[in-house]
C-alpha cells in the first residue's frame, strides 16, 4: 500500500505531524523570548488539530475532549500566562543565546534519524495509520530535550519543558489513539499547576540572583572569580 | 512525419528560450511595480527595464587599467549560463528535445559556473568593494547550494528522477495528495531562491549605495554592454527560480502536447502563476527588513533544515509503507 492510497484525511494527519516536527525545529532555532512562546502556541494548535483529525478518523469520542484541553491549555492559556509573566519580568523582547545555531540544527537532524531507526522495530506492533508518526513524536521529545540543554534563560527552558510534554502527548495520540481520559485529565492539570509554579519560581530566581540566566546558578560563592 | 515533428519541437525550443529571455526583464519590472504601489511611489512603465538595457547596450565600455581578460569574458559566461539554464527548464511544455538536459543537478552546476565567474570578475579589478562582494557571494552560495541539492533530492525521491521534465510529468499524472515532503521542499526552495537571487532580506537589489550589498558590489566596475549582460543575467536568474517554483509545485496548465491550443493555455496559466509569485515577492520584500550579513548563515541553515525535514518526512511517513 503506497502513500497515495491513503485517504486525504490520513494524509492531512501525517502532514500536520510533519509540521509539528518543523515547529520543534523552529523552537530550537528561535532566540527571541516572545517568538519562542508564539511558536510554542502554534505547536499547541497543531497538536489540537491532529487530535481532532485522529478523532474523526477513528471515531474515539474522548479524543475530542483531549483536543479541547490541548487547545485551551497549550495553545491559549499557557502561552498567554508565559507572555504575561515575561512582560512583568521585562524580558519579553529579550534575546536568549542559542549556542551555535547551525550545529544545533544539524544535531537535531541527526536526532530525527536516530529516532526513526529506534522506533522502526516498535512500529509494527502499533495499529492504525498514524503509526508512522511515532518516530516524529519521539523526535519532538528529543528536540525539546536538546532545547532544554542548549538554553540559558529560565523562561525558554520552561517552554522547552512544555514542548517535551507536547511530544509525549503527540506520541500517545499517534501510537495508541490517546491515553485513558482520567490520565489525560490528570496530566493536563499537572501541566497547568506546573506552569503556575514555574511562574512563581521565575520571581524567586530573579530575586535571589537578579537575572533569569540560569548559568549564574552554577556559581556558589558570592565573589566574582 | 517524425522528422517534421522533431524539427517543429526544436523550433519550439528556440521560441521558448526567446520568450524566456524576453520575459525576464518584464518579470523583474513587474516585481518593481508592485513594490512601488505598496510603498506609495509612482511605478516605472512596464518597458523601463528594456529601455535601461537598450541604453546600456549603446553606451561606451570603460575598462579599469587593472582589468584582465577574465573581467571581459565574465559577463558572457555569466549571461550564457543563465540563458542555457533558461533553455533547459520546461517553461511552457514538457517532453521537448532539450528536456534530456533539464536535469536539476545540471541546473545547480550551471548556476555554480556562472557564480564562479561572477565572483572572479568581482575580484579581478582589485577594488575593495568587489572583493567583499565576491567573498559574501561565495559565503551565501556555499550555504545555499546544499539546501538546493536537498530540495532536488527530495524531488528525486518523490518522482524517482532528477530530470525536471520527468518530475513535472510525474506530478501531473499523480492523483491529488497532501505530501508533507513537498510542502517543506517548497518552503526551502523559496528561501534558497530569495538568497540566490539577492532579494531582501539577504541582499537589496534596488541600491548600490550600501555597505552590505552583495551582487551590486561585484558588478560595480562594469559599464555599457557588459553591465547590460550582467543585469540581464540577474533578471534571468530571478525568472528561473520563479518558473522552477511555479512549474514544479503547481504544474497544472503546462502543455503536455505540442498543439497551439495547449501552448496558449500554458502561456496563460504561467503568466497568472508568475504574476502571483512576483506580487508575493514584492509584498514579502516590503514587509521584511534586510538582515545583517552574518545572520544570512542562520537564514540558510533554516532553509537547509526545512529541506532536510522534507526529505526525512518522505522517508519516515511516505516511503515506509
Amino acid at each position: 500500500m503506497s502513500y497515495l492510497d491513503l485517504p486525504l484525511l490520513e494524509q492531512a494527519i501525517l502532514t500536520l505531524a510533519a509540521l509539528t516536527l518543523a515547529s520543534a525545529f523552529a523552537l530550537l532555532a528561535q532566540s527571541r523570548v516572545v517568538a519562542t512562546i508564539h511558536v510554542f502556541a502554534v505547536q499547541g494548535f497543531l497538536l489540537a488539530a491532529i487530535t481532532v483529525l485522529v478523532a474523526l478518523d477513528t471515531g474515539e469520542l474522548h479524543l475530542y475532549i483531549s483536543a479541547a484541553l490541548t487547545l485551551g491549555l497549550k495553545a491559549l492559556f499557557i502561552p498567554w500566562l508565559l507572555v504575561r509573566l515575561a512582560r512583568q519580568l521585562h524580558i519579553l523582547r529579550d534575546w536568549d543565546t542559542v549556542i551555535r545555531p547551525g550545529i544545533t540544527l544539524l544535531g537535531a537532524g541527526a536526532l530525527v534519524i536516530f529516532c526513526y531507526s529506534v522506533v522502526q522495530p516498535i512500529e509494527q506492533y502499533a495499529a492504525g495509520t498514524t503509526r508512522d508518526a511515532i518516530a516524529l513524536s519521539l523526535a519532538v521529545v528529543m528536540l525539546s530535550l536538546l532545547m532544554l540543554v542548549t538554553r540559558r534563560k529560565a523562561v525558554t527552558q520552561v517552554v522547552a519543558f512544555m514542548a517535551l510534554e507536547n511530544g509525549m502527548f503527540f506520541a500517545a495520540v499517534t501510537a495508541t489513539q490517546g491515553m485513558p481520559l482520567v490520565v489525560e485529565l490528570g496530566i493536563a492539570f499537572d501541566v497547568l499547576v506546573a506552569a503556575v509554579i514555574f511562574g512563581v519560581f521565575f520571581f524567586h530566581i530573579r530575586e535571589s540572583i537578579e537575572s533569569l540566566d540560569v548559568d549564574q546558578l552554577n556559581r556558589l560563592s558570592e565573589h566574582e572569580e | 512525419m517524425a522528422r517534421d515533428l522533431s524539427a517543429f519541437a526544436w523550433v519550439l525550443v528556440v521560441l521558448q528560450t526567446a520568450v524566456f529571455v524576453a520575459a525576464a526583464p518584464l518579470f523583474a519590472g513587474w516585481v518593481k511595480r508592485i513594490k512601488c504601489y505598496l510603498q506609495n511611489r509612482r511605478p516605472p512603465p512596464y518597458l523601463q527595464p528594456y529601455r535601461d538595457l537598450r541604453k546600456l547596450l549603446t553606451k561606451e565600455i570603460v575598462l579599469a587599467r587593472t582589468a584582465s581578460p577574465v573581467f571581459r569574458i565574465a559577463p558572457y559566461v555569466v549571461c550564457g549560463t543563465a540563458v542555457l539554464a533558461a533553455a533547459a527548464i520546461p517553461l511552457l511544455a514538457v517532453e521537448l528535445p532539450v528536456s534530456a538536459m533539464a536535469d536539476a543537478i545540471v541546473l545547480v552546476g550551471l548556476f555554480a559556473l556562472g557564480r564562479f565567474f561572477l565572483a572572479l570578475a568581482g575580484l579581478d579589478v582589485g577594488t575593495a568593494f568587489g572583493g567583499m562582494g565576491s567573498s559574501r557571494e561565495m559565503m551565501v552560495a556555499s550555504l545555499a547550494e546544499p539546501a538546493m541539492l536537498m530540495v532536488v533530492f527530495t524531488w528525486s525521491m518523490v518522482a524517482a528522477s532528477t530530470n525536471l521534465s520527468t518530475v513535472i510529468s510525474h506530478t501531473l499524472e499523480m492523483e491529488l495528495a497532501i505530501r508533507p515532503s513537498l510542502l517543506f521542499a517548497l518552503l526551502a526552495l523559496l528561501l534558497v531562491g530569495i538568497a540566490e537571487t539577492g532579494r531582501i532580506p539577504v541582499d537589496n537589489p534596488a541600491t548600490h549605495l550600501e555597505l552590505t550589498m552583495i551582487h551590486e558590489a561585484m558588478i560595480l566596475e562594469y559599464t555599457g554592454r557588459h553591465l547590460a549582460l550582467m543585469e540581464l543575467a540577474a533578471q534571468l536568474k530571478l525568472m528561473i527560480y520563479a518558473v522552477l517554483v511555479a512549474n514544479l509545485f503547481v504544474p497544472w496548465g503546462i502543455a503536455t502536447t505540442l498543439t497551439g491550443g495547449a501552448l496558449a493555455a500554458a502561456a496563460a496559466a504561467l503568466t497568472a502563476k508568475l504574476a502571483f509569485l512576483g506580487a508575493a515577492l514584492a509584498v514579502g520584500e516590503t514587509a521584511v527588513a534586510k538582515m545583517r550579513v552574518f545572520r544570512v548563515a542562520t537564514f540558510l541553515a533554516v532553509a537547509f533544515t526545512l529541506a532536510l525535514v522534507g526529505m526525512l518526512s518522505f522517508v519516515i511517513l511516505e516511503a515506509s509503507r
